[in-house]
């Protein structure tokens, strides 16, 4: 134990971290061009560019082709069940609110089989940040539709077209009381992707953001004509959301100015159809987060357990002492 | 048992207290008092006494009841104490189903369970009476006080009703008294559907010569978050109760008690469960509501943050474990408690904790099932769905409270497997236990209990997250925290250094080692003592909440010179070394449990469609020898005449 401990002083004193010391040693199996791949990268360039150690790292997921996420980071990873991100993510935070907790999962994950725990993880507010790989299909399955799929979606399971309209996740998001950070970024645009997670990550509380990701495989083309025409991409602008780059704005002429804070501009934003908004569309730092109002005020030291012990003994116990007899029956 | 009630008898019983309203003036009340006070009223010692008080709901039968056992505790009073729930919260007034109270059993000696049928029953109407008429739980010749209101009711069909029972009663040779409760309580209070408990309570503790100050001291204890007058208006209720009884009642009980030498604490089991939880050390419970669980959570969200630790009501069982999994994951061990539905949500769960191998506690507390069952019920029907529940093979420990107390200690010792071996322990419990009330050592806490802090220092280098010990199947585990650690964890198929694992050999590795640790875990138990003789004609095999009924048993059974013992098994999952050569001392081998098996009376049954009872199935299967199995799952109690009627027709059969 001696040897690393040493090095890891040294660690402290004289390194940086950098990009390579967040990659783990199993290169990303996602397909050529797979939207995943930016996703990695910008949280990546995030750690690094916070400095954050990683073995104070978490990265939750669960079972999907986006959950293989945490795999490929070298930080502490939890790939568990598909649909179960959230709540394993929840737990973990609730004794370790040392530790930054991410989260990445699926359209699948989240809004069908994690649903429930989706809302309610909205609801808890814990700080952690939430990544929603959503390619709008189930990939690893080798596709099927998902509920974000668009009405019309061929695929193996609807096989003449998919009946129902698509769940939106930023509406649903936006509709549950203590959402208190939600943002939208498609991986086609890594600078922006990446600063809207960076505001994430800075959000004291749950930050919902939702990518949309581009699945070669089995959706290709699906966001073509966005990708082709900037002009359909609506850039949501606010000193408390993101700036762009001028590059980036001279490409994206269709902005918005929006501030976070306005819930209400922020569920109209998140409705529209046809264009695509990216930013942050709603903000609020005062939400308390469940694991600061779970905070215990006491450590649970063993005395004070011993002492807690006793005043619970004390309440139900008969003492030999006790001068008690049955009546004098004769 | 119904049969009973209706049986025609030639000796009518009935003794009606004579308080007949229209002659309740103040000269024969005297005389009524004197009668029976100063024909010095024989009093009858007794070795024990089952006593139950049953109301509608609301009517406080059940806080009656828990109020006079645990004065017969204090006294120093073997006791037992069973509720008896209705399924609903508010049933509706005056109905058998809507029956609530409590049963206790008090002995000179210690008590084990809540024992077979009630000497004394007070009834508030006559349709909860009828409730335990008809669950055959009341004895023959029992003693029945029953509130007298009934009979000049302004309803024809409740009078007709009651006069009804009151025949049915006294000619079935029940020993009946005619109680003027509801005229006796309006002295005090306007409305004795508060308070009436208090006036049997009194009467109660007159019957079984228990020292009136002793009781107000019970009251004040109860009442103590009541303002003053409520603690007084009961405490004249209670000595109203004990006055009347005295005056009016032949009924005069007393039963030795002997005072405990070491301090005794009286509690049921799932707060038992819930001080182990405190005890063992561990942090975070995270729960979803479940009945007969949730008194358990209830009564640790009410302590569990004076030690810094937190009750997370997760959105449902299937996040209350995986909530569970991963506070475990990044710090101590966390505990799940729930009940057979969500067991059964929270196997994909287990099955992640054991594959991740992140110790976990999951609590059981059984109730009847499949479904919904019987939810306030008790059963032992989730033995299998502990061990074998969820999908693949994961093996986990499994082990069994058998008592109030061992609801206690089985957390502490569940928490440290749990930790020791990065495995899932699944403790079962039952609505048995739940809610049952005994007395026993107070525990002297030992910091030994508890869990270390966490590691958080480096990792060595070359150290990997699953380096599996040959032998053992051990590894160690790295926490969040730790540098050096990093990993990913994966409920895939791993390697030793949770890579997924794409090559078969792994797959193979890795269940080898999760299984052997088991195997490490069993070598380190001893074989369970066999309760009687080491040998002889019958062994009665149990496991948890049966085993006082058992034991019970087997005493009856070896005064009738009958050659019968009992074993009964902590541990279900790994089984200890010896059983097999203990089992094999006995001409006959028979589980006993609560659940169900198919009877061979049956036509359609034989032995190779048979559905044996659960340890008897595993036992069969794991040391090859002919045990037969009894079981009921009618969700009450098992009593121990029903176990001795049941051994007796084992060891007469060829
Ligand atoms: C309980 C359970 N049900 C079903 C599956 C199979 N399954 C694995 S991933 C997945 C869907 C993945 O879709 P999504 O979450 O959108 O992730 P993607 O692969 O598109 O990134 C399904 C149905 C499973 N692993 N576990
Ligand atoms: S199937 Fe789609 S989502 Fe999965 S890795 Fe390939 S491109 Fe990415
Ligand atoms: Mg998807």
């Amino acid at each position: 134990m001696t040897v690393p401990l040493t090095q890891c002083l040294l660690r402290l004193i004289d390194e940086n971290y950098t990009l390579t010391d967040y990659q783990s040693d199993i290169a990303p199996r996602w397909c050529t061009g797979c939207g995943d791949n930016g996703i990695l990268t910008a949280v990546q360039r995030l750690c690094r560019d916070e400095q954050l150690p990683p073995e104070k790292t978490v990265v939750v997921s669960g079972i999907g082709c986006s959950s293989r996420f945490p795999h490929y980071m070298n930080a502490y990873g939890f790939h568990g069940l598909h649909g179960r991100a959230l709540p394993v993510a929840e737990g973990i935070k609730l004794r370790r609110p040392d530790l930054h907790v991410f989260v990445a999962t699926g359209d699948g994950d989240c809004c069908s089989i994690g649903a429930a725990h989706w809302i309610h993880a909205i609801r808890y507010n814990m700080d952690m940040t939430v990544l929603l790989h959503d390619n709008e299909v189930y990939g690893l399955t080798k596709m099927q539709a998902s509920p974000t799929s668009p009405r019309g979606l061929k695929s193996n399971t609807t096989p003449r077209g998919a009946l129902l309209d698509p769940l939106n996740p930023l509406t649903v998001t936006l509709g549950v009381p203590n959402v208190s950070f939600v943002a939208q970024a498609v991986d086609w645009i890594p600078d922006v992707l990446f600063n809207i997670i960076s505001q994430a990550y800075h959000h004291k509380g749950l930050s919902f953001v939702r990518v949309l990701q581009r699945c070669p495989e089995f959706m290709d083309h699906r966001f073509d004509p966005w990708v082709q025409d900037p002009s359909k991409m609506r850039l949501l602008v606010h000193a408390d959301g993101i700036q762009l780059k001028p590059d980036i704005s001279r490409i994206y002429r269709n902005q918005e100015t929006h501030d976070p804070s306005d819930l209400h501009r922020a569920r109209e934003v998140a409705s529209l159809t046809g264009e695509i908004p990216v930013g942050v569309l709603y903000r609020n730092s005062a939400v308390p987060c469940y694991e600061d109002l779970r905070e215990g005020e006491r450590p649970n030291t063993p005395g004070l357990i011993r002492t807690v012990l006793n005043e619970e003994f004390d309440k139900v116990t008969i003492w030999p002492e006790d001068d008690v007899t049955t009546e004098a029956v004769e | 048992m119904t049969t009973d009630l209706y049986q025609e008898t030639d000796k009518t019983r009935t003794r009606r207290a004579r308080s007949d309203p229209s002659a309740s003036d103040s000269a024969t009340a005297a005389s009524r008092t004197s009668r029976a006070n100063s024909a010095a009223k024989p009093v009858v010692t007794l070795k024990e006494h089952i006593v139950e008080i049953v109301s509608d709901s609301g009517e406080g039968a059940q806080r009656c009841g828990q109020s006079f056992g645990a004065i017969a505790a204090r006294i120093g009073n073997g006791i037992w104490t069973v509720e008896i729930i209705p399924a609903e919260i508010q049933p509706p007034a005056r109905s058998i189903a809507g029956t609530s109270g409590n049963r206790v059993r008090l002995a000179s000696h210690r008590v084990t369970n809540g024992g077979d049928e009630a000497d004394l029953v007070v009834a508030f109407n006559e349709q909860v009476l009828l409730n335990r008429l008809r669950a055959g739980e009341i004895k023959h010749n029992g003693i029945i006080l029953l509130e007298n209101k009934w009979q000049n009711d302004g309803n024809a069909a409740i009078a007709a009703s009651y006069a009804q029972v009151r025949e049915q009663v006294s000619s079935a040779g029940y020993r009946l008294y005619e109680i003027p409760m509801e005229e006796e309580c309006l002295k005090y209070v306007p409305d004795p559907r508060r308070g009436k408990n208090m006036f049997a309570l009194g009467m109660l503790c007159c019957i079984y010569s228990f020292d009136l100050d002793l009781a107000r001291e019970q009251v004040r204890f109860v009442f103590r978050k009541k303002d003053e007058k409520v603690i007084d208006l009961n405490l004249e209720l209670l000595a109203a109760g004990h006055a009347w009884a005295g005056a009016n009642l032949d009924l005069k009980f007393a039963i030795p008690a002997e005072r405990p030498r070491e301090p005794q604490v009286v509690m049921n089991g799932n707060t038992a469960l819930a001080l182990g939880v405190v005890a063992s050390g561990m942090e975070v419970c995270s729960m979803y509501p479940i009945t007969p669980a949730t008194s358990a959570s209830h009564y640790l969200s009410d302590i569990f943050e004076k030690v810094g630790c937190v009750v997370h009501q997760a959105e449902d069982e299937i996040a209350a474990c995986t909530f569970a999994v991963g506070a475990s994951y990044a710090g101590k061990c966390a505990v799940t408690i729930t009940s057979g539905p969500g067991l059964s949500l929270k196997q994909e769960g287990i099955g992640l904790a054991v594959m991740g191998e992140i110790p976990l506690v999951v609590v059981d507390v059984q109730r009847g099932g499949p479904s919904t069952g019987q939810p306030t019920k008790a059963e032992q029907g989730d033995l299998l769905a502990a061990c074998f529940g969820g999908h693949g093979d994961a093996p986990k420990v499994v082990i069994a409270a058998s008592s109030i107390e061992d609801c206690f200690y089985s957390i502490i010792m569940a928490r440290k497997i749990a930790e020791n071996f990065n495995m899932v322990v699944v403790v079962l419990s039952d609505a048995s236990l739940a809610t049952a009330q005994q007395p026993f050592p107070r525990p002297r806490f030992n910091e030994d209990w508890l869990a270390p802090p966490i590691n958080q220092s480096p990792v060595p280098d070359g150290a990997r997250p699953y380096d599996w010990d040959p032998r053992t199947g051990l590894s160690s585990r790295f926490i969040p925290g730790q540098p050096n650690g990093m990993h990913c964890l994966t409920g895939l198929a791993h390697d030793r250094d949770s890579h997924v694992a794409y090559d078969p050999d792994v797959n193979q590795e890795g269940i080898r080692h999760r299984s052997l640790k088991l195997a490490a875990l069993q070598k380190t138990l001893k074989a369970p003592t066999l309760y009687g003789d080491d040998e002889g004609d019958l062994l009665l095999v149990g496991w948890g909440s049966t085993r006082g009924a058992i034991e019970e048993a087997v005493d009856t059974l070896r005064a009738e010179g009958l050659r019968a013992s009992s074993m009964n098994l902590k541990f279900l999952q790994p089984m200890a070394t010896g059983i097999k050569e203990l089992l094999e001392r006995f001409d006959k081998v028979m589980t006993i449990e609560s659940n169900w098996c198919d009877s061979l009376d049956d036509e359609l049954i034989a032995e190779d469609n048979r559905r044996y009872s659960s340890l008897a199935l595993l036992l069969r299967a794991r040391h090859l020898i002919d045990v037969d199995c009894w079981g009921d799952a009618r969700g009450q109690p098992l009593k121990p005449g029903d176990i001795v009627r049941a051994a007796r027709r084992k060891l007469e059969q060829r």
